[in-house]
């Protein structure tokens, strides 16, 4: 019964796609239209305040990081439920790693990185939805981000070690003629850093959403054999959870990283 | 074919949002807007966080392993009082089985003592008996041989009388012990 | 064939940059590869350094991202 229905729904499917085939049959693919800020209500300019899609999707990732962390804990249960088994997991993944990684003398730092950990999971998770708005994907958003990161890392590394913070650059256990060499590289990637911390979480975001678009015109333009894409698409967004996850992960982790080399500059 | 396709996707990517840089991602002028509402999500959820949830879920944390601690201490405290008293049982056990061993040992000593004392008292008896015995045997058989020689005497006297003989009872009295001693 | 030699230039120079994604993607699996050799090696060890894996694989990614990026800027910004 499943089967003949299934040959019929084919049938019907390839007839349709013959009779009602695509005018412009080429390939329309516009993969970057997708993150394109628009006001959300009317067509002006964007001031600083206009409430736009980003806008929208900036303050959902607020309420799901509000629904899971603060909604999902409220019960405060010895034996907890899904929700708070999934927020205890969140904090102590992030506590875990902050210690492990920065510390223990950062974790006056941890709600710092918690909410940067929340926000881009939740951001990225979010933008993974069909007709949302990926967030994080913009260099504004993920630039900010890094900027945060650096400033804070910097700030806390000379007022901690003072102008022993420098010694980060000094690399002590070079040979004395390598190491001024070494010091301008080290000091170029140092501020190379905030660079590829926001590019890398933004650009990896972008490719993979342009992918799906990009996957998703070819679905467009193919018309019967577009279930070969589609299978792609598929694949391809499953990739995209996982990436939407280690993104943040690394994000999080390079951000540990930086506050260790802060906190104790003589590695 | 393929070159004006991509070039009516370029016109129609920059046709989108009016031309200039069609990278949104480079269209510096809504960087204001999302870098200020990005501040306003982050301090938002700064503030959720750090006021709420965390140390709510830090409480939830030190609860529970202050309720597993608590619990293994007071299963470890159990155990010890259950190692406590298999302790006692097991010395209760050895004394009780120590005790049932000396009670043993102290009767059996007890009835080898009476044994060996009715043995001794039955040896002594036996002896007493027995010499009395060989006493009454030696009578016996002393008054026997007396008996035997008078008899011996008056039949040797008869033997001697009948055959016509005269024999004095000295002579005949001296045969006979001669005779019975050979 | 109509077009400008600028346009041109734009699509072969995206088209290299592309290639850079390549260039990451062997470096991400150089990454992953070696830890796998290292923790069939020792696997007790392992467990303790999957956040070196991860650093190890963001780094190498972000190159490949970088060579994206440029691609992407020759085809839509330039």
């Amino acid at each position: 019964m499943g089967k003949i229905f299934f040959y019929v729904a084919l049938a019907l499917a390839v007839v349709s796609g013959l009779i009602f085939a695509p005018e412009h049959a080429g390939l329309q693919i516009h993969p970057m239209e997708q993150f394109v800020v628009q006001p959300l209500f009317g067509h002006g300019e964007i001031s600083w305040y206009t409430p736009t899609n980003a806008t929208l999707w900036l303050l959902l990732a607020v309420a799901a990081v509000f629904a899971l962390m603060v909604m999902g804990s409220s019960r405060r249960a010895i034996v907890p439920s899904r929700g708070q088994s999934i927020a205890e997991l969140a904090y102590g993944f992030v506590y875990k790693m902050v210690e492990d990684v920065a510390g223990k003398d950062a974790i006056k730092f941890f709600p710092y990185i918690m909410t940067l950990f929340m926000f881009i999971v939740m951001s990225n998770a979010l933008g993974l939805l069909p007709q949302s708005f990926a967030t994080t994907s913009h260099i504004a958003v993920t630039a900010v981000l890094a900027m945060l990161v650096f400033l804070t890392v910097t700030i806390v590394g000379f007022v901690k070690n003072g102008a022993g913070f420098l010694g980060l650059f000094w690399v002590s256990s070079a040979p004395l003629a390598l190491r001024p060499i070494l010091a301008i590289i080290e000091l170029i990637s140092y501020f190379v850093r905030p660079v590829s911390h926001s590019i890398r979480l933004g650009g990896n975001i972008m490719a993979g959403h342009a992918v799906l678009k990009v996957f998703a015109g070819f679905a467009g333009a193919l018309g019967l054999f577009s279930f070969l894409p589609i299978f792609a698409i598929t694949a391809v967004y499953a990739l995209e959870v996982l990436v939407a996850f280690i993104q943040a992960y690394v994000f999080t982790i390079l951000t540990c990283v930086y506050l260790k080399d802060a906190l104790h500059p003589s590695h | 074919m393929a070159s004006t396709t991509q070039e009516a996707s370029h016109g129609a990517a920059e046709a989108a949002h009016g031309g200039g840089s069609s990278m949104p991602q480079l269209d510096f002028a809504t960087f204001g807007n999302q870098i200020f509402w990005l501040a306003v999500a982050l301090v938002v959820i700064y503030l959720i966080l750090s006021r709420v949830a965390l140390p709510r879920i830090a409480a939830v944390l030190a609860e529970r392993q202050g309720t597993i601690t608590n619990d293994i201490a007071a299963a470890e405290d159990l155990k010890a009082k259950a190692v406590e008293a298999e302790n006692i049982y097991n010395k209760a056990l050895a004394d009780a089985r120590a005790e049932a061993q000396r009670i043993a040992a102290e009767t059996r000593a007890e009835i080898q003592a009476g044994l060996d004392e009715a043995i001794a008292q039955a040896d002594v008896d036996i002896a007493a008996k027995a010499a009395e015995s060989e006493k009454a045997i030696a009578e016996i058989k002393a008054g026997a041989l007396d008996s035997i020689t008078a008899v011996a005497n008056d039949t040797a006297a008869e033997v001697v009388a009948a055959l016509g003989g005269k024999a004095d009872a000295k002579a005949i009295a001296a045969a006979v012990s001669d005779r019975m001693k050979g | 064939m109509e077009g400008n030699i600028a346009e041109m230039g734009q699509f072969i120079g995206a088209g290299l940059a592309a290639i850079g994604s390549g260039a990451a993607a062997i470096g991400v699996g150089h990454v992953a590869g070696n830890f796998l050799a290292g923790a069939l090696r020792n696997p007790s060890a392992a467990a303790g350094q999957t956040a070196t894996l991860f650093i190890g694989i963001a780094f190498a990614e972000a190159l490949g991202i970088f060579s994206f990026l440029v691609a992407l800027l020759l085809m839509f910004a330039v």
